[in-house]
């Protein structure tokens, strides 16, 4: 569904040059949620806006559905590719209204029957009609993120992209997100692709996933082996152990960074 | 009934009295909606010790930091609020100097915005220590410090600016600059949030560290229950601005009350899949005082 | 001042229509403006003004355009309250014509400029490369000269009349607007929300005007609103100037011109159009103030 080859993103030039993303080569099948996990810095999530078309100087091939991507996405392209943000505080525009904000992606591909689909994308995502005319300082952080979830379900797209979709939100309210995004996975086969720096996350949402750092593909692996510890990269080892809280030992033994 | 339940009072003054007792304290503001009480009746006493208050976001866990240190802007009442023995209510702004960042220092969440950007971090170490009086020079000490937070070239870091430092080592920073006073307490509100995981562990382990060799007490505000599981010893648990739960941290998965046990229970966990998320059910309740006057 | 259910109404967190909401956001909008008494009072210039222009027919005592030649230069007195001018003409009937003349000019600078000022920053901020170079260099050059000596310039290449006095003062106007509007795209463009508006499929020119304007226009309307002040104030000059509108007509610039040779002994020609001119500018500043605060973009 997803296939990236040997993608390289450079941000900057001269002294300022950073390569964020280097030599860079994934797989990701039609219907998998597969996971990209790293610390900041890693190159994660510059990787998901690539493939989002929302970067300009990436080199190497970007394949969507067999298709190879351009720099310039076509309206098409959207229609099967969306993405939803970090931040739900600064996805959504505060001048628009909800209704607004999801009818934008039908009047720009030109579908009908608006008002319906505005309203059943609202029930998907678990909120009432009451929702549609409030503006998004009128509403909490986790509703904000069903709006983005709604925003990117209305186009009906294959793949959707999610960049720390849970990152801002308080863990009761990840929980539901979370829950939401897989029920949408089950009901419409969708696939994603999901970045985050939290190996419980990713473990619990992807079937497989990969580990960066520092721009590079560390390794992929399978979330069925995290409980058992499988990971064949002491990098990875080492975040895995992280993730499951403090002890003071263990912080002696990392490799500094 | 809080204190007995996390220790067994011992009649030794010196060990045993606490550093820091808050009695029913309440933090109020008032708003264009009227009036929010952010914080409700909030009790406890520490010692030298790690305590960890834990909740979600409008849980109240910051404003309680912060009006220790009377550093909110709403309204502060307490039955008692004493650091010492010294009463922490109504002070002059001239007494607050004295006891914050000389008696108790604050550690907040980025480092980005508690640095100041046109020093170089040697000279707010210095800064932060003008009124030490001590026998080696200020910049010596800074360099101490800088050694003391695990920073490995620490005349490097004396001289850089902060937007040079990664977010560890700006924490790291932030927390030398704090101990160039010698305070007796820390509050650190979610020192490491906004760091990566490893990282986020290295500032923990140096806090506590310091927690240890310096007899000191830390508050440890913070979010993430299973950090707090594994690094603190005791936490109070918040929602609604009130504590509804107290209890030693390695007792936290024997937790009683129904939004403890529903934080637990919801978040995801790496080594222990679940097929579903089970989802917290909110009861108003929880934020209204205990039945039975409890405290 | 407004009933229960209609405030609810307003006030709702759950609108029912598109109508709802924006009234709601208007209504709240309102609230933060009247809380500010000098804003309000901004307000009450204007909208006196504004009656002023619109009733001047039935307002003015007199004709404004003639008077007798044995009235000439009459002090305030009950018949003529604010004096006459060296013509013989009522000055209060004069102020209240020029009031027209006034809105007419700051009304039609601020159609014009503002929305230039906005579509070349907006433009030059969100396209970038070297159309922003040249948009840019184009707004500094018009800024290099001081705004009144280049609507002087203009006005004088355009010859006099109501309609060159504008189009000068909207020449020169533009400039700041277009700075404004492009540091504000600036502030916005790799904002999400954007990031998302360009992955419906939008394109540039409705990310332009449906996206990045309506972030742009409230520092826009707080600086024209305080702008208007300067605006009238160039406006009168260039009337003073004889560069504004044609004789007979009231403006009150030509009207402090005229009355300048007699100053000492019959202070009120030029002193009364001088205060409206001030009184006006103040209002518009007051608006400017109060407005900042309601359509501050940071202030949520």
């Amino acid at each position: 569904m997803i296939d990236i080859d040997n993608l390289s993103v450079v941000f900057g030039d001269g002294e300022n040059r950073v390569l964020a993303v280097d030599q860079f080569s994934l797989r990701v099948e039609a219907g998998e949620s597969f996971g990209l996990v790293g610390e900041s810095g890693s190159g994660k999530s510059t990787v998901l806006r690539a493939v989002a078309g929302l970067l300009d100087t990436w080199t190497g091939n970007i394949a969507v559905d067999g298709a190879k991507l351009g720099r310039k996405r076509s309206r098409d392209f959207y229609a099967k590719v969306q993405m939803v943000f970090q931040d739900p505080f600064g996805s959504l525009h505060p001048k628009h209204t909800i209704d607004r904000i999801l009818s934008e992606p039908l009047i720009v591909h030109d579908l009908d029957n608006r008002e319906a689909r505005v309203r059943d994308v609202l029930e998907q995502v678990q909120l009432g009609p009451s929702f549609r005319f409030r503006y998004p300082h009128q509403l909490s952080g986790g509703q904000r993120q069903r709006i983005a979830i709604a925003r990117a379900l209305i186009l009906r797209p294959r793949i959707i992209l999610l960049d720390e979709p849970t990152s801002a939100l308080d863990v009761s309210i990840q929980a539901e997100i979370l829950n939401l995004l897989d029920d949408i996975r089950t009901q419409l086969g969708v696939t994603y692709l999901l970045v985050s720096h939290d190996l419980g996350v990713v473990a619990h949402m992807c079937n497989r996933f990969a580990v960066m750092r520092q721009g590079k593909l560390i390794e992929v692996a399978e979330s069925a082996h995290l409980g058992t510890g499988a990971l064949s990269h002491a990098y990875s080892r080492q975040l895995l152990l992280a993730s499951k809280g403090y002890d003071r030992a263990l912080v002696d033994t990392f490799a500094d960074l | 009934m809080v204190c007995a339940m996390f220790s067994t009072r011992v009649e030794n003054k010196m060990t045993q009295t606490p550093i820091l007792d808050v009695q029913n304290l309440n933090v109020r503001f008032d708003t264009p909606k009227g009036e929010f009480h952010a914080v409700k009746d909030v009790s406890f006493t520490m010692g030298r010790e790690k305590l960890a208050i834990v909740g979600e976001s409008g849980s109240g866990k910051t404003q309680t930091g912060r009006a220790i240190l009377g550093l909110t802007q709403g309204r502060i009442t307490a039955d008692r609020m004493t650091f010492h023995g010294s009463n922490l209510l109504g002070l002059s702004p001239v007494a607050w100097r004295e006891i914050r960042g000389r008696r108790i220092a604050m550690v907040m969440q980025d480092p980005k915005y508690s640095l100041n950007p046109v020093m170089t971090i040697g000279d707010q170490l210095i800064e932060a220590g003008h009124r030490h009086i001590g026998t080696i020079s200020p910049r010596q000490r800074s360099l101490e410090m800088l050694e003391a937070v695990k920073i490995r070239d620490p005349l490097r870091v004396f001289r850089a600016w902060p937007h040079e430092l990664s977010g560890g080592m700006g924490q790291r920073a932030m927390i030398a600059m704090m101990l160039m006073a010698e305070p007796e307490m820390l509050i650190a509100d979610e020192p490491t949030s906004a760091l990566d995981v490893t990282v986020r562990l290295q500032v923990l382990a140096i806090l506590d560290d310091l927690v240890k060799t310096r007899n000191m007490g830390l508050i440890f505000i913070s979010h993430d229950l299973n950090l707090v599981r594994t690094f603190a010893d005791r936490v109070l648990i918040m929602y609604g601005g009130r504590v509804v739960e107290e209890l030693p941290a390695r007792d936290l998965y024997s937790a009683t009350h129904p939004y403890t046990r529903g934080l637990l229970a919801c978040a995801p966990e790496v080594d222990n899949p679940k097929k579903r998320l089970a989802i917290l059910n909110r009861d108003p309740a929880w934020a209204n005082p205990p039945p039975r006057g409890g405290r | 001042m407004i009933s229960a259910p209609f405030r609810n109404w307003l006030l709702s967190d759950t609108p029912d229509s598109r109508f709802q909401a924006r009234m709601g956001r208007f209504y709240l909008g309102w609230l933060t403006f009247a809380k500010n008494p000098l804003a309000l009072l901004g307000l009450i210039i204007l909208v006196l003004l504004i009656v002023m222009a619109i009733f001047a027919p039935w307002i003015s005592p007199h004709n404004p355009l003639s008077g007798e030649l044995e009235d000439r230069l009459l002090p305030p007195s009950g018949k003529f309250f604010l004096g006459t001018d060296e013509n013989g003409r009522d000055i209060f009937s004069r102020i209240v014509f020029g009031a027209r003349t006034t809105l007419y000019i700051i009304g039609l600078v601020a159609v014009t400029a503002a929305p230039i000022g906005l579509l070349i920053g907006t433009t030059a901020g969100y396209v970038g490369g070297w159309v922003e170079t040249a948009l840019m260099r184009i707004t500094d050059a018009f800024l290099a000269f001081p705004k009144l000596i280049l609507a002087l310039a203009f006005a004088a290449a355009l010859g006099p009349g109501l309609e060159n006095a504008v189009l000068a003062i909207a020449i020169t106007s533009w400039p700041p607007y277009a700075r404004i509007a492009r540091a504000e795209t600036l502030t916005v463009r790799n904002s999400d929300y954007l990031a998302a508006a360009r992955m419906t499929g939008a394109g540039p020119f409705r990310i332009l005007f449906g996206h990045i304007m309506p972030m742009c226009v409230p520092s826009l309307i707080v600086r024209v609103s305080l702008d208007m002040a300067g605006i009238i104030l160039i406006a009168a000059g260039l009337g003073f100037l004889g560069l504004g509108v044609a004789p007979p007509q009231p403006e009150w610039g030509s009207m402090v011109a005229e009355g300048r040779s007699q100053i000492l002994e019959q202070w009120w020609v030029c002193t009364y159009p001088g205060i409206a001119i001030c009184i006006v500018s103040l209002g518009f500043n007051l608006i400017g103030d109060g407005l900042r605060d309601v359509l501050d973009p940071r202030g949520k």
